[in-house]
């Protein structure tokens, strides 16, 4: 255990879409990795997911995404986001198309982790978006 | 060079001699039953009992491929349902009997396309249907006596199905005529694909619903296909894929009976549907077993005296969850061994996935290199010359048997929760997170094996060199949207409201009395255009809601 | 991006005045314990106001989040402002942590509360228990205290009821409810676990299953037999056995009705005040052993590290090391 401040992670699934193996495998990792995952599970809302990580006090949102509907999604999460005075970052992971990543980018997504993401690649993901956030 | 032999007789004894009278009486196809090479084969070798004896696991037919290949199924379903009936007709003209319909999102999910919840998902992953106007333009032009159609749809599937019978009617064939196949099973979106509305046990008496209504007035239509496939693709080993599957068949069964249904007269209408990965024998040995227990347990437990209540027939479908997003077109080879344990392995039909799908939905191209890969197994290969020709093998045998002990402990542990009730059981598992839970360990012991290099995936975590090529995917524009949000404002102005509050009043008013059955209000309510949502919350308001409570 | 930071008074003022993101800060700060706790501590201290705390515990699966969800519903209705620490364990190994409770807490029906719309009056804190330097139970007091200065009430702290530090935690509440469900033997392992002896008021979640009669009758006759609480002698209170089911929603009018009667009746007999004695006293005996613990650890690094070498070396005895050791610690302080 390190001194460092322990991060907290708000893990949730946004709107419909259920597929939520990816993101079980994630929240395993990032408590392997020393974190303490917040999970709200499948179906919130951006209005949910904010009052989590207000109450939370989150570090980091992490939103898992199979369903086409990441461009639509995730900027409203980081509209949301902005919009509650937040300055939390939002990562996204899932299936999102290489074409895809740089506009949820510039729409204010902090990082987009592709399938196949090594466990360290993703914790180590989490923890730059939270240096670069501070 | 000696002459090719045809050892007519392989075998021998009263099973040997039995299945030799089926086979002979079977048609077949018009097609020389040889090698390549010229070299004439036999249609089953080893012993018995032989395909098409009980307990099948060595094919549910006697003649198997020989008589009829598995079904070319591929799914369809896109934007509007103008769109995706343009494909439907594509299809029926090139020779094509079955159509296989996905939904969007929302609809899977009980809501119309201007809900909030749809914002962004309308259209994107199937096709929008929010009233029985959408399901008169899916289906317009097309003679649905004629056709089979199988629809991807569980929890609002009763709905589904009332629209399916309503556009029919319409078109004047009655509910007797029309064949297909309605997935409708809602226990493994409990554990797996999470795609619910109502808890279980209500969840449940609509599909019990949907068997009696069926069993009457549907005689060609398959009322539940018990689906394992999410199973396996949500984390879940190949064992645990086969038990929690053939439970939750059982677990149809025992609520179809207590519901006051005759075993015999459903439970040849129960079909399956298995994942195929890419452990070739594992697989294999998996289908094997599955077609055995069912036949053992169908017999043994449930008393079943008809043959066709005994069989497990299954589509199978190749794992989407192999497909990697590198190296795209390496999946085509993955898909190709899949799709031939599936043949191997006795499948009644088989969809291939598309190379590009671990990134969007298929693109043309993709699509039909997929058909294109099942072709070459079925016409090329030759391996549908002869009925389980792993059959005997030592290690396949072996396989088989290990996959049936695995079942049949995780069968023991479920009819102990449910104090010797499979059903039971299977409710129990759910609440207490145990489907879920082996589903979640499995997946994450699956990844940390990837990520610590004990397992390879090429092009993941070894040879990774390669992965360059331009990725062309399929994209659904946004308008899809606002079209559909529009076509059902419209549809709302032009419908009769009293007619709509009066019928959705009726479905209430059945799903409050436990004695009725909910598909007759049902039809009523999509008759008078009710929306998709509309006719679940008329429900929901008597059966609540479920929300996952299990822990990861 | 990053907004200034905001000072420990900017936020405390922020957070009383009702913006849930400075409460939420001030909750991490008070959490990871020091000198910024213990600051928070002080302004807390002055405003908290006599909130009803209630503790709720059982064995995991029994339902417990489930039961809090709806009793924060029903709280909510009723115009109350009630506030959820929901305490779960940490992985020892990893120190890292799944909360999971909030999904279960979820009283908004199926979906999640539809968009566009949330929930403005409760607020639920999820806190792993961290497993290292005693952290709950400095955390918890302060926690709570810090909800009830903002103005919640009552204040509902969760834990799995596994641990010694669970136990006390919900032992300290002004209530504990102790959660236990058919056919689990929970009876005789909650009776090992000592929670009979700290409970006020039981459930029995899921009494439809088979085998909820059996636990009732089970804990009857512990009761009958036992002085373990020793309450029913002194005060006339014999916890009541409420049954329920929470995911049917059923039984948890009741519950709450049952907790806020052994709050009348704590207020009528003076055992509230003693309660919260108590509760002070535990309270300060753990930051006290907290504080010597860190004194000696700071001892061993610092000044202390040549007495130390001599009985590592076997020059002295640990005991004379000791001894020589906390010599000098109280002459310092």
């Amino acid at each position: 255990m390190t001194d460092q401040p322990q991060l907290r992670v708000v893990l949730a699934k946004l709107g419909l879409d259920g597929h939520d193996r990816g993101i079980k495998v994630v929240a395993r990792i990032l408590r392997d990795a020393g974190m303490e995952v917040i999970y709200l599970g499948l179906r919130q809302t951006t209005a949910s997911i904010v009052a989590a990580a207000e109450q939370e006090d989150a570090d980091a949102i992490g939103l898992s995404m199979h369903n086409a509907g990441h461009m639509t999604l995730a900027p409203a999460m980081v509209a949301a986001i902005d919009e509650a005075e937040l300055d939390t970052p939002v990562i996204v992971g899932g299936i999102v198309p290489e074409q895809d990543i740089q506009p949820l980018l510039d729409a204010g997504v902090a990082a987009v982790l592709g399938p196949g993401a090594s466990a360290e690649e993703v914790a180590q993901t989490i923890r730059d978006a939270v240096a670069n956030a501070d | 060079m000696s002459e090719p032999q045809s050892s007519e007789h392989q075998g021998s004894g009263p099973d040997y001699d039995a299945w030799r009278e089926q086979y002979d009486a079977a048609k077949l196809r018009d097609t020389p039953f040889e090698t390549m090479s010229g070299v004439v084969v036999d249609p089953v070798y080893g012993e018995g009992p032989y395909p098409g004896q009980y307990p099948y696991t060595r094919g549910v037919y006697p003649s198997m491929y020989r008589s009829r290949l598995w079904t070319m199924r591929m799914f369809a379903g896109f934007g509007t349902a103008e769109d995706t009936n343009a494909r439907f007709k594509d299809i029926l003209a090139n020779g094509g009997t079955g159509l296989s319909t996905a939904f969007d999102m929302p609809t899977l999910m009980g809501r119309d396309s201007d809900s909030p919840w749809a914002l962004g998902e309308v259209g994107r992953a199937g096709v929008a249907v929010d009233t029985l106007a959408d399901m008169e333009d899916l289906f317009a032009d097309i003679d649905l006596s004629a056709v089979s159609t199988s629809m991807t749809i569980n929890g609002p599937a009763a709905i589904i199905l009332a629209m399916y019978v309503a556009v029919a009617e319409k078109k004047g064939i009655a509910p007797d005529a029309l064949a297909g196949t309605i997935q409708n099973d809602i226990f493994k979106e409990y554990q797996a694909q999470k795609e619910y509305i109502y808890p279980p046990r209500p969840s449940v008496r609509v599909v019990t619903d949907m068997i009696q209504y069926t069993t009457g007035e549907m005689p060609r239509f398959h009322p539940v296909s018990i689906s394992g496939y999410h199973i396996r693709e949500a984390g879940s080993t190949a064992a645990e894929e086969l038990a929690f599957t053939l439970a939750n068949g059982f677990a149809y069964v025992e609520a179809a009976v207590a519901a006051g249904v005759d075993v015999d007269e459903f439970a040849g209408r129960l079909s399956f549907f298995f994942n195929s990965h890419s452990d070739f024998f594992e697989e294999i040995g998996k289908f094997r077993a599955a077609r055995r227990i069912w036949a053992k347990w169908m017999k043994e437990r449930y008393g079943a005296t008809q043959e066709r209540s005994m069989l497990c027939r299954f589509h199978t479908q190749t794992a989407g969850v192999s497909l990697t997003a590198q190296q795209p077109e390496i999946n085509i080879a993955r898909v190709a061994i899949q799709a031939l344990a599936g043949a191997l392995g006795g499948t009644q039909s088989l969809h291939t996935d598309s190379f590009d799908e671990a990134l969007a939905l298929p693109t043309e191209k993709a699509a039909r290199i997929a058909l294109r890969t099942q072709q070459i197994v079925a016409h090329e290969t030759g391996v549908t010359n002869v009925a389980d020709p792993l059959g005997g093998s030592p290690y396949v045998e072996w396989m088989t048997d290990e996959m049936e002990r695995q079942a049949e402990e995780i069968f023991a542990h479920l009819d102990e929760l449910g104090d010797g009730s499979i059903l039971e059981g299977v409710y129990m598992g759910i609440e207490n997170g145990y489907f879920v839970g082996e589903i979640a360990d499995s997946a994450y012991r699956f990844e940390r094996e990837v990520n610590n290099g004990n397992r390879i995936i090429v092009g993941v975590n070894e040879f990774t060199d390669g992965d360059d090529s331009d990725k062309e995917l399929l994209r659904i524009e946004a308008e899809v949207e606002e079209y559909q949000r529009k076509r059902l404002a419209d549809v709302k102005l032009a419908r009769n409201d009293d007619d709509v509050a009066r019928t959705l009043a009726a479905v209430t008013a059945s799903a409050n009395d436990p004695n009725a059955n909910l598909m007759p209000p049902i039809l009523d309510a999509v008759k008078a255009y009710a929306t998709l949502e509309e006719v679940v919350m008329a429900m929901e308001s008597v059966f609540g809601t479920y929300v996952e409570k299990a822990i990861i | 991006m990053a907004k200034a930071k905001r000072s420990i008074p900017e936020l405390y003022e922020a957070a009383r005045g009702g913006e849930r993101r400075a409460l939420g800060r001030l909750l991490t700060l008070v959490e990871r314990g020091g000198p910024d706790a213990d600051a928070v501590s002080e302004l807390a201290h002055a405003d908290s106001d006599g909130a009803h705390i209630v503790g709720i515990t059982g064995a995991p699966g029994a339902g417990k989040s489930t039961l809090v969800g709806q009793l924060v519903t029903d709280l909510v209705e009723a115009g109350a402002k009630p506030a959820v620490l929901a305490v779960d364990p940490s992985s020892p190994l990893t120190g890292g942590a799944i909360l999971g409770d909030r999904i279960r807490m979820d009283d908004i029906a199926e979906h999640g509360p539809a968009p566009g719309t949330q929930r403005p009056s409760t607020f639920i804190r999820s806190m792993a228990t961290r497993g290292h330097s005693g952290g709950l139970a400095l955390a918890v007091p302060l926690a709570v205290r810090l909800f009830d200065a903002c103005g919640y009430d009552p204040v509902i702290v969760e834990t799995v009821g596994v641990g010694q530090v669970e136990v006390d935690v919900v032992g300290a509440a002004d209530t504990a409810v102790v959660v236990m469900t058919p056919g689990m033997g929970d009876a005789v392992q909650a009776n090992k676990a000592g929670l009979l002896e700290v409970a006020d008021v039981f459930v029995i979640n899921k009494a439809d299953r088979p085998g909820a009669n059996d636990v009732r009758r089970d804990l009857d006759l512990m009761l009958d037999l036992s002085h373990m609480t020793g309450q029913e002698s002194e005060h006339g209170y014999r916890p009541p056995i409420v049954m329920a089911s929470a995911l049917k929603g059923e039984g948890n009018v009741e519950v709450w009705k049952t907790v806020e009667d052994h709050r009348a009746h704590l207020r009528a007999t003076g055992q509230e005040t003693i309660r919260r004695q108590n509760r002070i006293r535990t309270e300060v005996r753990a930051r006290l052993a907290q504080a010597m613990s860190n004194a000696a650890e700071a001892a061993m690094d610092g000044e202390g590290a040549a007495q130390l070498h001599r009985a590592e070396t076997a020059e002295i005895s640990p005991n004379e090391a000791t001894n020589e050791l906390l010599r000098q610690l109280l002459r310092e302080s």
